[in-house]
């Protein structure tokens, strides 16, 4: 009996350690400590104007911040529903994550444009202060520019009647009729 | 009613496992024939009883019976009959029990196929099996059951399947996919019964090579499969995109090919065995450790089902408990003693041991990125998502480097070979290639590519092996069609599984390097050129289909004047769901295809519209489908059906059960 053979063991009690870990942890959840606390500074350009935008470009009311990219399919799910958001008069702000600008233009040109602005972070330097786990994730921010509230995965009405409409008061009871439409 | 009975024959087919997991291990200890006769049996009886619990099953989603909580929650009165059938695998619950059903198949063709082999090792075998499937009843039926009802609070009808389940391609995806998977099974309670015996030896790789052979050729195809429903009904044109779920899934396929060449050494050289064991235990592990990720929520992706932690803790109990015996007993009972057969620095054990380490550092580093994010989570870290460019980045060199070696193996020579003889017969034809891919090059629409050239060289590079190694095969074998019996299934399968390879190789860099894509604005009368085609907006209309409305814009699509397809894309409303999807219409041909998606509608009657040019996208499929079915060409090799061999086997096996 060699030592060496149980080194395979040993690596995957090292894994089943990590995945147990793994277990209590929820990949959604917003580290605590982000919740409340200011959305991180910036200077970034928009997608569209090429503009230079700071982090008060986001101020004044309630608003949805979601990360996207086109490389993300997921996003693309979820892109029609930010129509029907944007429609309703929720303010939307993009962070294009770690993402080719031309083909994101591309894509807003597409599938159509729900955001305000589109704050381009091709290195993910952004997505990092905010700690972003992966695209497509929303945020609510408060007029104050607070982080209220963290979604990761794709948005749709099931989710923001539950987790976000309080925020969004008069907003929810049209994406709720919307619900009991789709289902009747 | 149907429902319980269901549950019955679940619970049945639980307590049946329970004894093919004990009975026949337990004789094998004791040397009782009569219990380790027992063995195939009881696995024949799970299979019956896991089979009845599916038809029931099926049988409440046919009936649209919503008061069972899978039928309520994935099916709905409007759905096609054939989708309501198939939306019996498109969740958690009903993927469990297709899972378990296909492990029970699996295990009732070892029971069949088996019968030459001595008593002791399919008594073992089926009973390693047996634990797997006792493992999984019991998850089905604790924590998962298919068969729970939603009483009193009954809807009047059901939530609707995922519009985007609700395509052919999804209903033979996840059975030939668990085909493979599950399948893999086989090679690794061959390797456990080994162990167990100690006799990890030439007949111990023969036996377990055309299994193994078969699971990766299934794998194959269910990869592939999946890339190719993604591309069509994703709307998008993307092949591939190093989602947790589809690492979950090619993470085996890669320990898979390592296992299938290792296998290959151990039979013909008897050298490899410890090596061989190991990657059959690391490659059903990961199996298994891809259904951790995907039914426990611990990693977040589109295609991962409804999760809850209680299910993931089961899972992890039972991989630890499976993966971590396995492991233990390789660390006691694997060969301590070197092999005393050697070769050579140059021999085709050593070209086949690079296969072996390329594919497993390139296993490793898809485990690693896969599990990147959870690694710093765990450690408090931030929260991370690792994206197709880390794939891509150390993916992609790796296949490059296992490439070349690809050709070379199968011409040269076990124990000892020389690079000079390597020089000789391949530098003529190397030259040829190596213009040919000097010359494609410059081939495509957009000017010069290195990486096209590249491309066809290492494509090209594979292919000139497999003619070289035909023709010396043919070589002298008479004339006409009788030369061809000389060709063994296995030499058929390895080549057309090689070419395949060469073939997603090739698809693969060209589609990626050439893709041409136009986003635009189009109204009715509207035309644009691309890749030299000619796409013309004719008509916009609309249509209703069982359980959707459609919006269909219809294009016509000419070359030089000449018309050459009319293409209907779609925005489908799944009226349940009230999901909007995107029915992209596709004109393939092994060249190229045009693909056009919708967009949105973007007032005055026109359209937001994807065209694409994807030339040689076909290949990627069309070579994996040749190495699936290259795999599974392999078993109808003479050698694997010799019965007076096995006659002799099983005296050898009832004396190794003596001594």
């Amino acid at each position: 009996m060699r030592v060496s053979r149980f080194l395979p063991l040993l690596a995957f009690s090292m894994l089943a350690a990590l995945l147990y870990k793994g277990l209590s942890i929820d990949p959604t959840e917003l580290p605590a400590a982000r919740l409340g606390q200011p959305f991180p500074e910036f200077i970034k350009i928009d997608l569209k104007s090429g503009r230079e935008i700071t982090t008060d470009a986001m101020m004044r009311r309630p608003a949805l911040v979601n990360v996207w990219a086109t490389w993300c399919y997921s996003c693309r799910l979820e892109h029609p529903y930010l129509l029907r958001l944007a429609q309703q008069g929720v303010p939307i702000y993009g962070l294009n994550y770690k993402d080719d600008p031309d083909k994101a233009l591309g894509w807003l040109e597409q599938l159509g444009d729900p955001y305000q602005l589109n704050i381009v972070d091709i290195e993910g330097s952004l997505g990092l202060d905010l700690g972003v786990y992966g695209a497509p994730e929303t945020y609510v921010i408060g007029a104050d520019g607070r982080i209220l509230h963290r979604h990761v995965g794709v948005l749709d009405e099931t989710v923001f009647s539950r987790d976000f409409s309080r925020w969004f008061p008069n907003k929810a009871s049209v994406s709720g009729g919307a619900i009991d439409e789709g289902s009747g | 009613m149907i429902p319980e009975l269901g549950h019955v024959a679940l619970i049945i087919a639980f307590m049946l496992a329970s004894g093919l997991a004990v009975l026949p291990m337990w004789g094998s200890a004791r040397r009782d024939v009569a219990m380790m006769n027992l063995a195939p049996t009881l696995a024949v009886g799970v299979m019956l009883f896991v089979a009845l619990a599916f038809a029931f099953l099926a049988t409440s989603f046919l009936q649209d019976d919503f008061t069972v909580a899978v039928v309520a929650a994935n099916s709905n009165s409007l759905l096609p009959p054939i989708f309501k059938f198939s939306a019996l695998w498109g969740n958690h619950e009903g993927s469990l029990l297709l899972w378990v059903l296909i492990l029970s198949g699996w295990m009732t063709a070892v029971a069949f196929f088996s019968r030459g082999l001595p008593l002791v090792m399919v008594a073992r075998v089926l009973s390693v099996m047996g634990m797997i499937a006792v493992g999984f009843l019991a998850f089905s039926l604790l924590t998962s059951n298919p068969f729970e009802r939603l009483l009193p609070t009954t809807p009047l009808d059901g939530n609707d399947l995922n519009p985007l389940l609700q395509d052919p391609g999804l209903i033979i995806h996840p059975p030939l996919l668990y085909m493979g998977y599950v399948g893999l099974s086989v090679p690794f309670a061959f390797a456990i019964a080994a162990l167990i015996g100690g006799r990890l030896d030439a007949s111990w790789a023969r036996w377990s090579r055309p299994w193994t052979n078969v699971a990766w050729g299934f794998l194959s195809l269910g990869i592939m499969l999946g890339s190719w429903w993604a591309y069509y009904e994703l709307g998008w044109g993307g092949w591939w995109f190093w989602d947790p779920v589809e690492n979950a899934s090619f993470m085996p396929w890669l320990m898979g090919t390592a296992l299938v060449h290792s296998l290959a050494v151990t039979e013909k050289r008897g050298v490899f065995r410890s090596w061989t064991v190991l990657l059959a235990i690391f490659a059903f592990s990961l199996s298994l450790l891809g259904t951790f990720l995907v039914r426990s929520g611990v990693l977040t992706s589109v295609h991962a089902f409804a999760s809850d932690p209680e299910r993931g803790l089961f899972i992890l109990i039972f991989l630890a408990l499976v993966v971590g015996a396995s492991l233990l007993l390789y660390a006691l009972r694997a060969p301590a003693v070197a092999s005393r057969v050697s070769y050579g620095p140059v021999s085709r054990e050593s070209l086949l041991m690079i296969n072996n380490l390329v594919f497993t550092v390139a296993a490793t580093v898809v485990l690693l990125g896969t599990l990147f994010p959870l690694v710093m989570d765990a450690f408090s870290l931030g929260k991370y998502s690792v994206g197709p460019p880390y794939f891509n980045a150390v993916f992609v060199p790796l296949m490059a480097l296992v490439t070349p070696f690809m050709t070379v193996a199968p011409l040269s020579r076990w124990r000892e070979d020389s690079a000079a003889r390597w020089l000789h017969e391949l530098v003529v034809p190397a030259i040829g290639v190596g213009v040919i891919a000097a010359a494609s090059s410059f081939m495509g629409q957009q000017g010069f590519n290195i990486w096209i050239g590249l491309a066809v060289l290492l494509a090209g590079w594979v292919s000139l092996g497999v003619v070289k190694d035909f023709l010396r095969r043919v070589k002298g074998k008479g004339q006409g069609p009788f030369r061809w019996r000389a060709l063994s299934p296995s030499f058929i399968g390895m080549s057309l599984a090689h070419l395949g390879f060469a073939a997603v190789v090739l698809g693969a860099v060209v589609v990626t390097q050439e893709n041409q894509e136009r986003d635009l604005r189009m109204a009715v009368g509207d035309s644009e050129e691309l890749g030299g085609y000619r796409f013309e907006l004719k008509r916009l209309g609309q249509l209703a289909g069982p359980n959707y409305v459609a919006e269909q814009a219809v294009f016509e699509v000419s070359r030089a004047g000449e018309l050459l397809a009319v293409l209907v894309p779609e925005k489908r409303r799944y009226l349940a769901s009230g999901q909007v999807m995107t029915e992209a219409a596709i004109d393939a041909s092994l060249w190229r295809d045009l693909y056009i998606a919708l967009g949105e509608p973007i007032g005055e009657g026109a359209w937001a519209v994807r065209l694409q040019y994807k030339p040689l996208v076909r290949w990627l499929w069309l070579g994996a489908l040749m190495i699936g079915l290259g795999a599974i060409v392999t078993v109808f090799d003479r050698r694997y059906r010799a019965q007076a061999q096995t006659r002799s086997m099983i005296e050898h096996g009832v004396v190794g059960l003596a001594s």
